[in-house]
């Protein structure tokens, strides 16, 4: 067994009372636990009635929520269709694209979370839902910063203008703050002034921070000239463009000119007089001292981290981040606080580890679903060495596997899961056809859909399966006619066999059938089964008869018997209808039909003396025994008046 | 959203939407709809907004977001929904019950007006009831069970039963005439009932020739009550004369999948919706050619009609129905997928207007407020 990562999470089960013994049956997304009898010490105990259902993923239920899970279904299954016939290059812009449309997802879920929790009263639900904000916040920073490292791939230059942009995402108190601070009476001797101005230095939003300084400038006509040289560094520094003409080496030297001037005016002393432009010019020269001096600004160690970098090493590479990242994580916690599991994510981002991200996240969070959409958008991006986990499929494939399968254990949800499972090549059909044939029907509605579903993958077992469930129910409501469309489904000979047979007993028994619209309309479906074709024949023979075309009729009785279509234990029954034609003025069955008649006949009666332990009471048998001897005279007469008949020549 | 479509994903799978009816004397288009869920452990009825009226010459499209006004639990899957009039709704239920839900208007609540519960029933079991159709205050509804129920709203029993009035489930009913209804079933029939009549035995059975495929849904044309459209299993769209005898009179391939309901335009029909399984939604245009006075059209000559269908007796209609014609190869019927892209299962659709609204099992409902009609 491998080693733990984290201690297990215990879980009170707050209605089972102290010191009992508890029992559990794992289930597909929950454990059942129980109460038992087992006392330590003492006598048994009373027991008590109650199961405990104890869930682990309580975010599927959540009505918010689950839009998350319907959007993301989507793109989930957009992406999977993207031409595999692009070359990877051009496919890198759709990748990040989709990236954006499952960040946009989760942001718009987590505004909709953040408005309830706002406007909740109750405080238990106010704080549930505070809590999810907080969780998809921070899905979003770390999914954020894996496009920008992992998908986006933005090389040295581009990528600390990506992380500017990603940390001013996820720092939107100082828009707030600022936009405070200007609708005041005099902003610039507002108390947050200055925190404004700092915020977007550390920021980089340079423009901001100048027009913000232009209010205090011209507060402090006596400073002008300090004020004038500040907006100059801050108008000068150098940002580096991407789609510019300009390379990466001149942009560095016009950035190290750029540092050395600031670093001149701090020498010269050019801002001692005013101390808060002093800080702006440390912050400028990339000083980490003064960097750390407003931790409560900066609120988090990757901004710490993408500042210092902003001011010491622009041009900075992908491999080098993890130097930084490490050393600025040691600097900016001091030795009380510890790095939460968020910390350690990211900076195994930073790391480039994207295995260690994604078991972390897994780890974290109580549900699939995001380690499942991420890893599945990074596989695309062929970005996961195929390593091969213990149980043979691929890591992508296991979490996608894990998800759905949580998806199918929702009353609703599991319709999403089959999309899923049909993109895990190795083990996904296998899973869908446990899964399918545990889902419920309820309706009709719903064994339709779910049979639609098995269908299109072909898996006739489960529609069989499914068929003869819903046949077995309408039969037992008596819906023979729904029970009959259900084995036309399922092509099920014997199951139609069984229909008709009921029918058949029905006839017997009352002496008409039931639900002739069904048999009379039977079309092609009569083919399904021997004993339906029967049915339909039968009950044509009846129809024949009632519009007086006998010789139709008695052909087709006959032609029932001979072709063996008619069960055996059918042909009294025939023959008995075969009386009436027997006994009419005309004569209706030719010598030679009367001759295959009594053969019948003949075969059924010995038949049954040669079947010993005949049962049935005496009174059955007389009547047995008057029907044929009846049935023996009524074709005698008609062979001889048919020998008449056919020998007669027509004068 | 593309296509002039506004999205909305509401937490949980929609089995149908119906748009409250617009009086006839105002022009306005349709402002509010209901909807129905399916497979969840608290089902609900709830009623929405899109706020149309007076926002001419806006910018159409993105302000169509539609906006929930309230809900009420409905204890069962809704297979079935109808407005009764302004107010008042009518639902099938999963569990055989038949619901009549009023929307209160100024307080924006619902109430439940009336309720028949196991209305629809098996002697030891419930029996879902799958569909219900109304002209007010006449109620009919039909059910897996095989009958035939007619109710009166503000009355508290039955008006009368058609017991056994088919041995498969019936899946959709639409008035012919006021006192003739027609049903489908999953046996592939279409059946007509007429309540002027005392037996309980359908006045007219019609059928496909052929292989016997479930039928789901049917729609009768607006202006001419002869002309049904049926969609079923196989995803092919049928238009039928009901007095032209037993086979209809094209056959056109619509869908991969079952077909889950089809709607005439009330007020252009010569325009058709339909929407099924396969996650697309179809709209059909057809139009009599400009060329030829359409009474003058003769005998079929064309491929669109796949099988069995024939011409019209004699010549004695004066004016032929375009969709009795099918004719697409000349160009006179057009077919368009309307959503953007494909998603899970439509289920359900409604048109009033230049309005279109329908729901999916991906639990989001689309609304479109420029259909071309």
């Amino acid at each position: 067994m491998e080693e733990v990562d984290v201690e297990p999470a215990i879980t009170n089960i707050p209605a089972a009372s102290a010191g009992t013994h508890l029992g559990f049956a794992w289930g597909p997304g929950d454990i059942l636990v129980y109460e038992t009898l087992y006392k330590a010490s003492g006598a048994i105990g009373s027991g008590c009635p109650c199961i405990h259902e104890v869930r682990k993923d309580e975010d599927i239920y959540s009505p918010i929520l689950r839009k998350l899970f319907n959007e993301s279904h989507h793109i989930f299954v957009g992406l999977q269709t993207i031409g595999e016939d692009l070359p990877s290059k051009n496919k890198k812009p759709q990748f990040v694209s989709i990236s954006k449309n499952y960040r946009s997802v989760i942001r718009a879920c987590m505004e909709e979370l953040q408005q309830v929790a706002v406007s909740s009263k109750v405080a238990d639900v106010a704080t549930q839902y505070g809590n999810q904000v907080s969780i998809l916040l921070a899905i979003e920073l770390i999914w954020n910063l894996c496009e920008v490292l992992f998908i986006d791939a933005a090389p040295a230059g581009s990528l600390l203008l990506h992380l500017l942009d990603w940390v001013r995402l996820h720092k939107a108190d100082v828009d707030e703050k600022a936009r405070e601070v200007l609708q005041s009476e005099s902003p610039a001797e507002h108390h947050d002034y200055w925190n404004v101005v700092v915020s977007y230095v550390l920021q980089g939003r340079l423009e901001e921070a100048r027009q913000m300084l232009v209010k205090q400038a011209t507060l402090q006509p006596a400073a002008r000239s300090m004020y004038k040289l500040m907006d100059t560094l801050l108008s000068k520094m150098p940002f580096y463009n991407p789609g510019g003409t300009q390379t990466l080496t001149e942009f560095d030297v016009k950035w190290r000119h750029w540092h050395e001037e600031v670093d001149r005016c701090l020498q010269d002393n050019s801002f001692a007089s005013n101390k808060h432009l002093e800080v702006i010019c440390k912050i400028l020269v990339g000083d980490e001292d003064t960097l750390l001096e407003h931790k409560d600004l900066l609120s988090t160690w990757y901004h710490f981290l993408v500042t210092r970098l902003l001011f010491c090493h622009p041009t900075v590479k992908p491999t080098e981040l993890h130097y930084y990242a490490q050393s600025c994580l040691t600097m900016f916690l001091d030795s009380r606080s510890v790095p939460e599991p968020l910390d350690s994510i990211l900076l195994a981002a930073f790391e480039f580890d994207i295995h260690q991200v994604i078991k972390d996240c897994s780890i974290a969070l109580n549900n699939w679903w995001f380690v499942a959409h991420l890893t599945d958008l990074l596989d695309h991006c062929k970005l996961l060495q195929s390593h091969n986990l213990h149980f043979g499929s691929n890591l992508r494939e296991f979490l996608l596997l894990e998800y759905a399968s949580g998806l199918f254990t929702h009353h609703s949800l599991w319709q999403l899961a089959v999309d899923y499972f049909d993109h895990c090549p190795e083990f996904g059909r296998v899973y869908l056809e446990l899964q399918i044939e545990r889902v419920p029907l309820d309706t009709e509605r719903k064994a339709l859909k779910v049979l639609r579903i098995c269908e299109q993958r072909q898996m006739s077992e489960q529609v069989r399966s499914i068929c003869k469930i819903m046949a077995m129910r309408a039969l037992r409501n008596n819906r023979l006619g729904s029970a009959l469309s259900w084995s036309i489904r399922a092509k099920d000979a014997a199951f139609a066999t069984l229909i008709s047979e009921k029918f058949l007993q029905d006839y017997c028994a009352r002496g008409t059938f039931s639900d002739l619209d069904l048999i009379d309309n039977l079309g092609p479906a009569m083919l399904l089964s021997d004993r339906l074709t029967f049915l339909g024949k039968y009950r044509e023979f009846h129809k024949l008869y009632g519009e007086k075309r006998s010789g139709e009729a008695a052909k087709l009785l006959l032609s029932l018997m001979t072709a063996k279509i008619a069960p055996r234990s059918f042909w009294m029954t025939l023959l008995t209808d075969a009386l009436p034609l027997l006994e009419q003025k005309e004569v209706i069955f030719s010598a030679d039909q009367t001759h295959e008649l009594m053969f019948c006949l003949e075969e059924l009666t010995s038949l049954n003396t040669t079947a010993p332990g005949a049962d049935g009471p005496m009174q059955d048998e007389d009547t047995e025994l008057t029907k044929v001897e009846l049935l023996r005279l009524a074709l005698a007469r008609n062979l001889a008046r048919a020998i008449v008949k056919e020998g007669t020549v027509e004068a | 959203c593309a296509n002039g479509f506004a999205d909305e994903y509401v937490s949980q799978k929609i089995s149908k939407t119906r748009w409250r009816p617009v009086s006839h004397s105002s022009l306005q288009q349709p402002d509010i709809f209901a909807t129905g869920s399916w497979d969840n452990e608290d089902n609900k009825i709830s009623f929405w907004s899109i706020g149309n009226n007076g926002t001419t010459g806006m910018d159409d499209g993105f302000e169509g977001d539609p906006q929930l006004l309230c809900e009420h639990k409905h204890d069962g899957d809704v297979l079935d929904l109808q407005f009764l009039d302004q107010d008042r709704i009518v639902t099938a239920s999963s569990t055989g019950a038949v619901t009549i839900f009023r929307h209160h208007q100024n307080s924006q609540t619902i109430s439940v007006s009336q309720s028949w519960a196991r209305a629809h029933r098996y002697p030891c079991d419930n029996a879902p009831c799958t569909g219900v159709v109304c002209s007010s205050p006449e109620i009919v509804t039909v059910g897996e069970d095989g009958r035939i129920i007619v109710f009166r709203a503000d009355q508290e029993g039955v008006v009368r039963v058609i017991e056994n009035a088919d041995s498969s489930t019936i899946h959709a009913v639409t008035y012919l005439r006021t006192s003739e209804i027609l049903t489908v079933n999953s046996i592939g029939q279409l059946k007509l009932f007429d309540f002027r009549q005392q037996s309980n035995s359908p006045s007219q059975i019609l059928s496909l020739s052929g292989d016997r495929v479930p039928l789901h849904c049917v729609d009768r044309h607006p202006n001419q009550q002869h002309i049904v459209a049926t969609g079923g299993q196989d995803g092919m769209l049928c238009v039928w004369d009901v007095r032209q005898g037993n086979t209809p009179f094209s056959l056109m391939e619509a869908h991969s999948a079952e077909m889950w309901e089809v709607h005439f335009h009330p007020s252009n029909p010569d325009h058709l919706f339909t929407c099924s399984e396969d996650g697309s939604l179809l709209h059909w245009e057809t139009s009599s050619p400009s060329d030829m006075p359409s009474f003058l059209q003769g005998g079929r000559n064309n491929s669109m009609i796949s099988r069995s269908a024939m011409a019209p007796a004699g010549g004695n209609q004066s004016l032929i129905n375009a969709w009795l014609s099918g004719d697409s190869s000349k160009g006179r019927l057009e077919t368009t997928h309307m959503l953007p892209s494909q998603t899970l299962s439509v289920n359900s659709l409604d048109v009033l207007g230049q309005c279109l609204v329908c729901g999916t099992d991906g639990e989001a409902i689309f609304v479109n407020r420029q259909v071309p009609v």
